[in-house]
């Protein structure tokens, strides 16, 4: 059968995009470029917001990209059921578009951080997770200024009572972040917001480990069995 | 032209970084007493039109799509 087709969105200011693409090319899919200014999906299986500081960051990360002609349909096809995997200001993209809640805020320590970070895997059945293990460990790399996760006590309780902590920061919480969220989900498990870059994590040549592979074929997986 | 001002503060409950790192500055040029620094946004507009009721909903309608974040920042309008 014909390889699944993961789309990435490019913003102007993306910077991962390529990283994402590759990453899904050695998942074993084909990688679709999508561009925010089009108002077309392409018929793809799933997208990938990359990382990276779309439209400069201005006002808030991701505050305008939300606004973007593609986002149009980004939402209503992931309220749909569309798997979305958002890293970094991906995953600030998703927040402002309200398709996940809460928000990503200055890391408390003001410096931007760029490290290798470990995490834990805390739910396994997401579109994007189904190759690890609840509570599997990994180490990818981790480079934002705006990483801290914040929420109403009330959403971060909802969150942790029905599985949507994706992945929490293991010894080290570098930016802040609440209740050490690195990743959430929506209800339906198919939009996951990912703080850590899982695409610079797929070969041992220019990456710390390969664990970040594990996001990429899930979704893969997922589509060949759909 | 109607000018109006949108105020864009953190909520209280939000931890504000920034503002504390102001705030240990101020003590080692000689300014004590400052208990906290919060720090905000302030955008001013320029409307068309009369400066009224219509003007500042016109202001809230931007500041709670764009300016704002709700989930994190609370806003206030007024006329300039």
């Amino acid at each position: 059968m014909d390889a699944a087709r993961v789309g990435i969105i490019t913003f102007p200011g993306s910077l991962d995009d390529r990283d994402a693409a590759r990453a899904v090319r050695l998942a074993g899919a084909e990688p679709v470029t999508l561009w925010h200014g089009d108002h077309d999906l392409r018929g793809v299986d799933a997208v990938v917001l990359p990382g990276g500081f779309s439209y400069g960051d201005y006002l808030r990360a991701g505050a305008i990209a939300r606004f973007a002609p593609l986002m149009g349909e980004l939402v209503d096809a992931a309220k749909g059921g569309l798997p979305v995997l958002g890293i970094c200001n991906g995953f600030q993209v998703l927040c402002e578009s309200h398709l996940l809640p809460g928000a990503l805020l200055p890391n408390a320590g003001l410096h931007f951080v760029c490290r290798d970070q470990r995490l834990r895997v805390q739910n396994a059945d997401t579109a994007w997770t189904t190759e690890y293990a609840e509570g599997q460990e990994l180490v990818i790399p981790i480079k934002n200024r705006d990483g801290r996760y914040a929420a109403d006590r009330a959403t971060l309780e909802e969150l942790a009572a029905n599985g949507r902590i994706v992945a929490r920061y293991v010894d080290l919480n570098p930016n802040g972040s609440l209740d050490d969220i690195a990743g959430i989900c929506n209800e339906a498990g198919n939009v996951v917001g990912l703080m850590p870059h899982p695409e610079h994590a797929v070969e041992s040549l220019t990456g710390p480990s390969t664990d970040g592979l594990g996001f990429f074929t899930s979704i893969v997986k997922r589509l060949v069995n759909a | 032209m109607a000018r109006v001002v949108v105020d864009v503060m953190l909520k209280p409950e939000i931890l504000d970084p920034q503002g504390q790192a102001i705030a240990r500055k101020l003590p080692q040029l000689g300014y004590e007493g400052v208990a906290s620094v919060r720090q905000g946004k302030r955008f001013e507009l320029e409307l068309d039109g009369p400066a009224d009721e219509a003007a500042l909903d016109r202001a809230r309608k931007i500041a709670e799509t764009l300016l704002a974040n709700p989930v994190i920042e609370n806003y206030e309008v007024r006329v300039l």
